[in-house]
């Protein structure tokens, strides 16, 4: 071996000691997460928490019940559910055991889970996360951890009924969760393959115009005919029939339109669903919701009082009065520090939001009474000790 | 002859196979197999688990609130480097994730290992933290029968510089409230100091090098007898009859801060500077839980050992005097076996993180994992023996009616319902048989049902029936959502 060689491999072998934490048990850490996954902090927590307490309370007022599932399912739960993107799942290794994968969704599970449990009727939330191993190359900030809210009605019922409450429900939380104005698009597939059908598209090719006319929310007419009659393989005249249709927009009074409508009238499926399409609006119409808005500022805590002194050798008192107030059920707080500087205790309040402080002090403990401070307005008034709360 | 038939066996073998690999990925006409079992060692858990979990989860994360804890998460898999070389012989029950050619992953074995990568990627000295979530083992199921390989854990740590005990004291009382709260009969803590045990055996005479496993034959006294626990100190582990004696005289004290006392004047503990520091801040502890009040479930026990090698300090678990057999559950609390009842446990441990920085910073930490799925079980069972049922759902009235074509009608109170915050239901079916809608009510827990008819409508009521007294009574419309909300306060 040349001693250029042997420079090498005690190179490589350094390198292969610092990963297996070399001197004294002396851990290399690597402070990162996995590609495509993030912490959440208290700020994004106390967020979230808010979110799903939204969203939660619109699902229970409803009358849904909860499931949670497995984090991995077997593989062959898996396979063959996805068609291309099966690509994106991510596998357990195999050790040995049952080969299995992440969940990608969780229609999927929630599928395994009515049939393997025989239920044939449920009204269903799941909110979980689920994992997909996207390309970052082709979809920058995408995650690959990400939470699912799934809402889901199972069941033989009268037309209808279920599929307005579903719409209620998106209503209902998107007032909620104030984030502007929005709208609900609606449509039926049995329209759209009877459109389809009448406009002289080839069955086989049903399904890959589908996919280009859902462009249209990201393209332009133009852009999109030009898919269709380029890539797609369709005729101009067929591309040009297709673009009346789906210019048009309205509410029950389309659908009653659209069943006037010469060709699309003879069409069994697009029947079938503009019928529908008409008792849903009547539904719809059936079901108002009214707005709510409210602004709060984001706190990691929801404690309402921290108990301090401005004087020294009070933390027996301190410590005394935090536990009646917890065994009150008040959200309290206490500094871990025998004698702290009443500046760093409001300050504690001020940068983690706490509103009042309790404050103790040898006058105010002969006079039996306790100073009660509104952090925020500074303003204060003494409290008998028992009626503190 | 035999020749064809030879291949004709082969054939049929083929063709076997490649009908059994065309089910397998979905052969007819798209139809799909669906393999209805979920992973080994893992469940769903129904509406009714879930309603118990969310109730236990709800004591809980007030607890935590109460006491000024904020949350955080963090993903399901970390680096596997991450992971690597944290957790001793445990290490091979490690779910790894497959290589398809990006980083290596391994799903989370606890939460504090992703605690402490978070602070030391946060450069974060100081936080109260508490963090519910599943983790991951693949244990053997020859050797844990029953033992789930994804379980959640309920973690609550405090870390920081901070005088000391108190925050140490406080960890204790909100072990204390957690228990209380969760109604689970009576319980009590046992609390010692890694420094009092360490000190313990070296006045003892116990090696230094057999201090570690010493422990964890010590640890085995909650559920083996002394006779045999000095058996095994002896026989496996090499001690001589007089040290394991020694010992024995020692673990089998209990008590409260008068015991700290007198083991300070003990004539062999107090010449030990180690025991000292312990004893002297167990009395402080003491002192701290007297103020809190829960001294009358707390014991200085000498006897308890706790199975993880990283605790620096006081270090403590809590045991629910009335066990319900349960399958062997696993304790979140801990990685080594702990006692049948056990349902927390924790202790400081001061040397964690600043392995984990790269500057080696340290940062003290204080916590206790709740045993949460040893929770569930018992709450679980007490649910079944119980008379009164577990409700999924929270709907508070269901609106109904006895005559035909009043959907509409229907469907217009339940929109009204809902915008008021009232949780309603209403059946799928336009023309549902009262029965039917009473039948719902009973199976689903619904107490009250709004119903409409013909008459009522006239009249500008509602018949609002009590389900399980069958009480009614005509409210008018404009009254129904207060009449609603004060009957089901």
């Amino acid at each position: 071996m040349t001693l250029s060689q042997i420079d090498e491999e005690v190179a490589k072998l350094l390198q292969l000691k610092a990963q297996l934490g070399g001197d004294e048990g002396k851990h290399v850490f690597v402070l990162k997460t996995a590609k495509g996954t993030r912490d959440y902090n208290p700020k994004q927590m106390a967020i979230r928490e808010k979110v799903f307490n939204i969203i939660i309370s619109c699902f229970k007022r409803h009358g849904a019940e909860t499931i949670d599932t497995p984090v991995f399912e077997l593989k062959e739960t898996l396979t063959g559910k996805y068609g291309e993107d099966s690509k994106l799942i991510y596998d357990l290794k195999d050790q040995g055991g049952e080969l299995l994968s992440l969940r990608y969704d969780l229609t999927v599970p929630f599928a395994r889970y009515l049939a393997m449990n025989k239920i044939t009727n449920i009204k269903r939330y799941h909110i979980a996360k689920v994992y997909r191993r996207d390309n970052p190359a082709m979809t920058r900030g995408r995650y690959r951890e990400f939470y699912q809210c799934d809402f889901d009605i199972a069941g033989q019922y009268d037309a209808m009924i279920p599929d307005a409450e579903c719409l209620k429900i998106v209503y209902e939380i998107l007032n909620e969760l104030d984030l502007g104005d929005f709208h609900i698009k609606v449509n039926d597939r049995r329209i759209l393959d009877g459109m389809f059908a009448v406009c002289g598209v080839p069955d086989e090719k049903f399904r890959t115009i589908c996919s280009t006319v859902d462009k249209l929310d990201k393209m332009a007419w133009e852009d999109v005919k030009k898919e269709m009659v380029n890539e797609k393989g369709l005729s101009e005249d067929v591309a040009d029939r297709i673009g009346e249709y789906v210019s048009m927009q309205g509410g029950q009074d389309l659908a009653e339109r659209l069943l006037q409508d010469p060709k699309l009238s003879q069409n069994k499926q697009a029947c079938a669903g503009l019928t529908d399409m008409k008792l849903l609006f009547s539904y719809l119409e059936l079901f108002q919701v009214t707005d709510k808005t409210s602004s709060e500022k984001v706190r990691t805590t929801e404690t309402q009082v921290l108990v301090a002194s401005a004087q020294k050798n009070l933390l027996e008192e301190r410590l005394k009065l935090t536990s009646e107030l917890w065994n009150a059920g008040v959200k309290a707080e206490v500094l871990y520090k025998k004698n702290p500087k009443l500046l760093s205790q409001l300050q504690h309040c001020e940068e983690t939001g706490i509103p009042l402080v309790a404050i103790l002090g040898e006058q105010e403990l002969k006079d039996g009474v306790v100073k009660l401070r509104n952090v925020a307005s500074r303003e204060e008034v003494r409290l008998i000790s028992d009626q503190n709360h | 002859i035999s020749i064809n038939i030879y291949f004709w066996y082969k054939l049929q073998r083929q063709v076997a196979k490649l009908l059994q690999l065309k089910a397998q990925l979905g052969g007819d006409e798209g139809k799909h197999v669906f393999v209805l079992k979920t992973a080994k060692g893992t469940r769903d858990y129904n509406p009714k688990q879930m309603a118990i979990r969310e109730k236990v989860f709800n004591i809980i994360i007030s607890c935590f609130k109460r006491h000024g804890a904020e949350t955080i998460d963090t993903p399901v898999f970390e680096l596997k480097e991450t992971l690597t070389g944290k957790y001793g012989e445990d290490s091979k029950l490690i779910y790894d994730l497959k290589d398809q050619g990006g980083e290596l992953l391994s799903l989370r074995y606890d939460l504090t290992v992703p605690f402490a990568r978070y602070l030391a990627m946060n450069k974060i000295t100081n936080i109260k933290r508490y963090h519910i979530a599943k983790v991951y083992r693949r244990d053997n199921p020859a050797m844990t029968r029953g033992r789930y390989r994804e379980f959640y854990q309920c973690d609550f740590d405090i870390a920081g510089q901070y005088d000391a005990m108190i925050p140490d004291a406080e960890c204790l009382k909100i072990v204390y409230e957690i228990l209380n709260e969760l109604d689970l009969g009576d319980f009590h803590i046992k609390v010692n100091d890694r420094r009092i045990l360490d000190g313990m055996f070296a006045v003892c005479g116990v090696p230094d090098e057999k201090f570690r496993t010493i422990c964890s034959t010590v640890d085995k006294l909650d559920k083996m007898a002394w006779e045999d626990v000095k058996k095994e100190m002896v026989n496996e582990k090499g001690l001589s009859e007089d040290v394991a004696d020694r010992i024995g005289e020692y673990v089998s004290m209990q008590g409260g801060q008068d015991l700290a006392e007198r083991l300070l004047q003990d004539p062999k503990l107090s010449q030990n500077k180690q025991a000292c520091a312990g004893l002297t801040d167990m009395k402080l502890l003491f002192s701290y839980l007297e103020l809190f009040q829960v001294t009358d479930k707390v014991v200085f026990d000498l006897s308890l050992a706790r199975g993880l090698d990283y605790y620096t300090g006081v270090i403590y678990e809590a045991i629910l005097s009335q066990t319900i057999p349960a399958p062997a559950e696993q304790n979140g609390a801990d990685e080594a076996g702990v006692s049948v009842g056990s349902v927390a446990g924790g202790g400081r441990y001061d040397g964690l993180v600043g392995m984990f920085d790269p500057k080696g910073r340290k940062v003290p930490c204080v916590g206790v994992s709740i045993g949460i799925e040893r929770i569930f079980s018992i709450m679980e069972q007490k649910a079944e023996t119980s008379s009164e049922k577990v409700r999924t759902t929270e709907t508070q009235v269901l609106v109904a009616s006895a005559q035909k074509n009043l959907l509409e009608e229907r469907l217009k109170l339940t929109s009204e319902l809902w915008n008021a915050g009232v949780k309603a239901e209403v059946l799928y079916k336009k023309n549902p048989k009262l029965l039917s809608q009473l039948q719902h009510c009973e199976e689903t827990g619904i107490p009250l049902v709004a119903i409409l008819g013909e008459q009522e409508l006239k009249d500008g009521v509602v018949k609002l029936r009590n389900v399980a007294s069958r009480e009614e009574v005509d409210v008018p419309r404009a009254d129904l959502v207060d009449e609603i909300k004060k009957r089901t306060l």
